[in-house]
Parts: C-alpha cells; sequence; structure tokens
C-alpha cells in the first residue's frame, strides 16, 4: 500500500522484461489441462443441467418399458400417473427405468463423490502431515499408524468400512477417503521436513513466531502445489472405488443412480443387454480419464521433480 | 548379510501389529451388535446374551484383543458366521483360484510391459513412446469391471473364443485352467502393464544417459546388448520395486475381477463376506492379504541383492 509510486511503475517495466511465463500461465498452456479441463467441464455442465437434458425423474419405472434396446421410444408414468411417451436413447433396464436418465443424474454422484473425498482425505493429510513434521513426539508413532494402514490394500479398507457403516454419501467418501489419508500425510511431512530447513523458516523460528502461524504462513503455501496434483489423483481414484463399491452391491443403496449401480443392475443380463453395463462403464471410464490426464498436466507444470519420477 | 535380514524381518513387526489392531478396531467400531447378527431375528434376550459370552464380547475391548491376537498368532482366525467353519480353513479352501489368477497375471503384466518399457525408452518420444504412454493412462483410467464386461463381450460372445465365467481347478489339467484363467488375466494385467512399463521406461530412461552406455556402443556391442545387458539389468531394482507395490493394485483387482468372472477365491469371498455382514472372515481376509502385501515387500527388498549386486547388505 505504501509503495512509493516510481517503485510500482519500476516494477511493473521489469516484468515485461522478464519472459518467463508465470506458473499459471504454463498450467492454462499446458495441453493436458486444457483437454483434462474442458473434458470435466462439460461433465460438470452436464451434471449440474441434468433435469434438462432430455431426462426424467432417474427413479421412474415403467413395467411395460422393461428391458428396451437403445433407441426405442416407450412409455413411462411420472409420479402424477401421467404417461409420457419417451424416447430410450440408451434402453432400459429390468425395471423399465431410463438408463440415459440414470447414467446422466449418475454424473452428479460421481462428480461430488470424487471432489469429496480430495477434500477430505486432503483436510485429514494435511492435518496429520503437519503433526508429523512439528511434533517430534507424534512423528514416530502417527507414521507407524501410517504405515500400517498404507499395508492394508485401499479397496479392503473401503469395502469393509462401507459394510459396516450402510452405504450413504458419507459414510462411503469417508471410507473411499480413509486409505488416500496415509499418502498425503506422508507427502505433507516430507515437504515440511524440507521446507522447515529453509532459511525464512529458520528465522521465523528464531524470532518466536508461534508453531501454527509457521505452518500456516510459510509451510502451507509452498505444500499447495503438490497438493493440487495428489487431490487430483486422489479424485480420480474416489470415482473409481465408488464405482468399484457400488457395483459390488456394497456402496450406495441401489435406489440412488450411480453408474455403479446402473452397471450392478445390468450384470445378469449382459449377455442380451450389453447396453446397460457399456453406457455408465463409458461414462465412468472417461469422467477417471479427464481427472488423469488433468492430473498428469498439473503436475508436469506445477511440480517438475515430481514429473521426472515417473 | 545375515544381519540385515534379521532387522528387515524385525521391522515388519510393528507395520504388522498396526495392521491387526486396525482390523481390530475397524470391526470393534461397528454400530451394530456381532451377537444379535448371529443369533437372528427370532433370538432372545438370554441367548443373545449367551453368544455374546461365549464370543467373549462381554469382555472389555483391550481384554478381546488380547485373545483375539494371541488366537491369531496361533493361526486361529475365529469362526465364521456365514459358512460355519474355521476362517482359517475358508482361506486356505479359496487360495487356489486367486493364487492362480495372480500369477498369471503378474506373468503376462512383466512379459508384456517390460519389453515395452525398454523400446519406449530406446525410441525416446517416437511413436511407440508416445502410444504407451497414452495407452497407460488410458490403462489407469478404464474401471476393471469395465474392461471385463467389454473383453467378455468381444472374445466370449461374439467370437465365442474363450469361456465366460467360472474356474477350473488345476488339478483338472493345465489346459482348462489357463483357458479359464486368461480372460480375468488379461483384464487384470492391463493396470499392472500400464505401471510397469511406466515405470519401466523411466527408470531405462535414466540409466540410458549414464557413461557406461556410451562405453558399451562405442565398443561396438550390438544395440540388444546394449539395452539388455547394461540398460534394463541397471534399471532392474524401480522396476521389481514396482511391481511389489503394485501388488496392492492386484489385490483390489482381484476382488473385482473374480466378482465378475465367477471365479470362487479369495477375492469372491472377500465381497460375499461383507454382503453376509460374516466379520470374522472380513477380518481373516483382510489381514491374510495385508500380511501377503507386506511379506512380498519384504522379498522384494531383499531380492536388491540378486540383481543390484552393487548393494550390499
Amino acid at each position: 500500500m505504501t509503495t512509493p509510486a516510481n517503485f510500482e511503475a519500476l516494477s511493473v517495466e521489469s516484468a515485461t522484461v522478464v519472459t518467463q511465463p508465470s506458473t499459471w500461465q504454463r498450467v492454462r498452456r499446458n495441453g493436458s489441462v486444457r483437454l483434462g479441463g474442458i473434458a470435466l467441464l462439460i461433465l460438470l455442465l452436464v451434471a449440474i443441467f441434468a433435469p434438462w437434458l432430455g431426462t426424467v425423474d432417474p427413479s421412474l419405472f415403467d413395467p411395460a418399458s422393461r428391458d428396451l434396446t437403445p433407441g426405442k421410444t416407450g412409455e413411462i408414468t411420472t409420479l402424477e400417473g401421467e404417461t409420457l411417451q419417451h424416447r430410450f436413447i440408451m434402453g432400459s433396464d429390468s425395471f423399465g427405468r431410463d438408463i440415459y436418465s440414470r447414467v446422466i443424474y449418475g454424473t452428479r454422484v460421481s462428480l461430488i463423490v470424487g471432489v469429496a473425498t480430495a477434500v477430505v482425505a486432503l483436510a485429514f493429510g494435511i492435518l496429520f502431515g503437519l503433526m508429523a513434521g512439528f511434533l517430534r513426539w507424534l512423528d514416530g508413532p502417527l507414521m507407524r499408524v501410517m504405515d500400517g494402514l498404507m499395508a492394508i490394500p485401499a479397496i479392503l479398507i473401503a469395502i469393509a468400512l462401507v459394510a459396516m457403516w450402510k452405504g450413504s454419501l458419507l459414510t462411503v467418501v469417508i471410507a473411499i477417503a480413509i486409505p488416500e489419508i496415509p499418502r498425503v500425510t506422508r507427502l505433507v511431512r516430507s515437504l515440511v521436513l524440507s521446507i522447515r530447513e529453509e532459511p525464512y523458516v529458520e528465522a521465523a523460528i528464531s524470532l518466536g513466531t508461534p508453531t501454527p502461524l509457521i505452518m500456516w504462513r510459510h509451510i502451507l503455501p509452498n505444500t499447495v502445489a503438490p497438493l493440487i496434483v495428489q487431490a487430483t489423483f486422489i479424485c480420480a481414484s474416489g470415482i473409481l472405488v465408488e464405482a468399484i463399491l457400488s457395483f459390488l452391491g456394497v456402496g450406495l443403496p441401489p435406489d440412488i443412480p450411480t453408474w455403479g449401480n446402473v452397471m450392478a443392475e445390468g450384470r445378469a443380463q449382459f449377455n442380451q443387454y450389453p447396453h446397460n453395463i457399456f453406457f455408465p462403464g463409458i461414462f465412468l471410464a472417461v469422467t477417471v480419464l479427464a481427472v488423469n490426464i488433468l492430473g498428469d498436466g498439473l503436475r508436469d507444470t506445477l511440480d517438475p521433480k515430481m514429473a521426472k519420477r515417473v | 548379510m545375515l544381519n540385515f535380514l534379521f532387522r528387515r524381518l524385525l521391522s515388519t513387526i510393528p507395520v504388522l501389529l498396526v495392521v491387526a489392531v486396525l482390523v481390530f478396531l475397524m470391526l470393534r467400531l461397528t454400530p451394530g451388535d456381532p451377537a444379535a447378527v448371529l443369533a437372528g431375528d427370532a433370538a432372545s434376550t438370554e441367548q443373545i446374551a449367551q453368544i455374546r459370552a461365549t464370543l467373549g464380547l462381554d469382555r472389555s475391548v483391550p481384554e478381546q484383543f488380547a485373545i483375539w491376537f494371541g488366537h491369531m498368532l496361533t493361526g486361529d482366525l475365529g469362526q465364521s458366521y456365514y459358512y460355519k467353519m474355521p476362517v482359517t480353513t475358508l482361506i486356505a479352501q479359496r487360495l487356489e483360484p486367486t493364487l492362480s489368477l495372480a500369477l498369471i497375471t503378474i506373468v503376462i503384466a512383466v512379459v508384456v510391459a517390460v519389453p515395452l518399457g525398454v523400446m519406449a525408452a530406446w525410441r525416446f518420444g517416437g511413436l511407440l513412446d508416445r502410444t504407451l504412454m497414452g495407452f497407460s493412462v488410458l490403462g489407469f483410467s478404464i474401471p476393471v469391471f469395465v474392461l471385463a464386461y467389454l473383453l467378455i463381450w468381444l472374445f466370449s460372445l461374439k467370437l465365442g473364443w474363450l469361456p465366460v465365467q467360472g474356474y477350473k481347478r488345476l488339478s483338472e489339467g493345465l489346459g482348462p485352467w489357463l483357458y479359464q484363467l486368461l480372460l480375468p488375466a488379461v483384464t487384470l494385467s492391463v493396470i499392472y502393464i500400464a505401471l510397469i512399463a511406466r515405470v519401466t521406461r523411466a527408470s531405462v530412461l535414466d540409466t540410458l544417459g549414464e557413461d557406461y552406455i556410451r562405453t558399451a556402443r562405442a565398443k561396438g556391442l550390438p544395440e540388444a546388448k546394449v539395452l539388455m545387458r547394461h540398460a534394463l539389468a541397471n534399471a532392474a531394482v524401480p522396476i521389481i520395486t514396482v511391481i511389489g507395490i503394485g501388488i496392492a493394485l492386484l489385490i483390489g483387482g482381484v476382488v473385482v475381477t473374480e466378482s465378475v468372472y465367477a471365479i470362487p477365491g479369495l477375492g469372491r469371498l472377500t465381497v460375499d463376506a461383507v454382503l453376509a455382514r460374516d466379520f470374522p472372515t472380513i477380518q481373516g481376509v483382510i489381514l491374510f492379504f495385508s500380511v501377503v502385501y507386506v511379506m512380498i515387500n519384504l522379498l522384494v527388498d531383499l531380492s536388491y541383492v540378486f540383481f543390484d549386486p552393487r548393494i550390499r547388505y
């Protein structure tokens, strides 16, 4: 605020001289980021505008329209008892529900689960990582617990937890997030351990800055880039694991339209009606692919050290 | 070496201990009462209380853990609620299909992924390299059950080359066993191929920049020999490591694949046990898988000596 006017002019001038693009510019110019980002944007719009995309209520069913192949027209009865002529673009399932509507509405569930899983895993991972990196006495015990958690295959933890809690959106998200927490914790801890050796942190410590303030002001901002990258990969795996849980019949209740649930219903009749599995499967694969491509692009631009490793 | 072996073995004990505590707590934090589940809906309060007493559920949690842990060390994982037999026996019965599937998958994955990775690194930036990198992102993204149905549809329903579902024991002959498992193993190997090929490529790419590669080429060694004897051999440790870490991925995939292909293995058992809320079985299977995972990674660590003589413990 109190910067002299001439200093400001100088800084603007020197900024034009520097041709090095900023991180944000590099991110925006990255092809993978663009491709993945645009695909996800489209999926997000699909999720938001699901009711206006020619869908019907995904829970509606009509015994007269059971097992229609894609493209067939049939009847569907609304909750008010009104019978509509409806074109089943992706066919119908064995209850006579519209697969297209269920798949489109399923986009909402998948995106919510993906983002929520990443947020929960990141929140706990950051908390534990900061604690392990800063509190010496806690480091050993906490990391041993994380080692143990990492030794149990992720899907098994999720399956077991959901089995006990009964499937709801919240329990599924937490069950999927828990096995991801150790990875975030390790990442944050290693970042903390390297950043706390930096002169500016030593300076802050010697000035008597309280530890929480150091964590907040000096450590956390430096973990943002790698954590964004990590978050996209957790998001992808969250979407995938939710679909697996629902598909196996242990995830969200079958009446919630999720891609996994649609596929689970289509299993028994796969030989005659493969569309029940293929349409949600394509949406699922494309979504996970988009998130992964976005993550790859972000990693290449935001976290070059990590990009070199794989 | 012996000293290292001993220390490395010791270091797995705390991990396994934590795993045991976590698995135990996971099922103790259940909202429902296992005794009530076991007794069924028609049971009286006295019957439930009696079952609780026989299971030791009326004791304190640390006491229960001590008892459970003690039994576990003697190989007793408890009695399955649903199958009415010892969990250890149940696991032993279901072991063969899962082990077979995992073995064939690993063989396919390594045989396909390592040469692909080496070739991609050799022609870095070329068509094969870019195709492989694209494929590997796809391999990570396509859900194993979607891929499974795609392959069933193509190879079983349309072409009729391979059976849709089921399992034949090894005792019924090597041919039928392999024939039944080929499609599930190919399905499961895709994500594993993506992982191993990527790491092989990166690792070989690193070694190809070394001075000894230039020396080997300068002395006129055929390119194949340079790649195999010098580049790949020196890149082996990260590849072996990722194969070990990938076992976790494989175990997750086994659960799904066995379910789709109706293979009566441990993965199928896990899902069935979860659907039946058969807690001792869930506990046992998770514990078993985790111990296997930890042990395989122990072996991986020890195998470094074999793959890289520079490493001495």
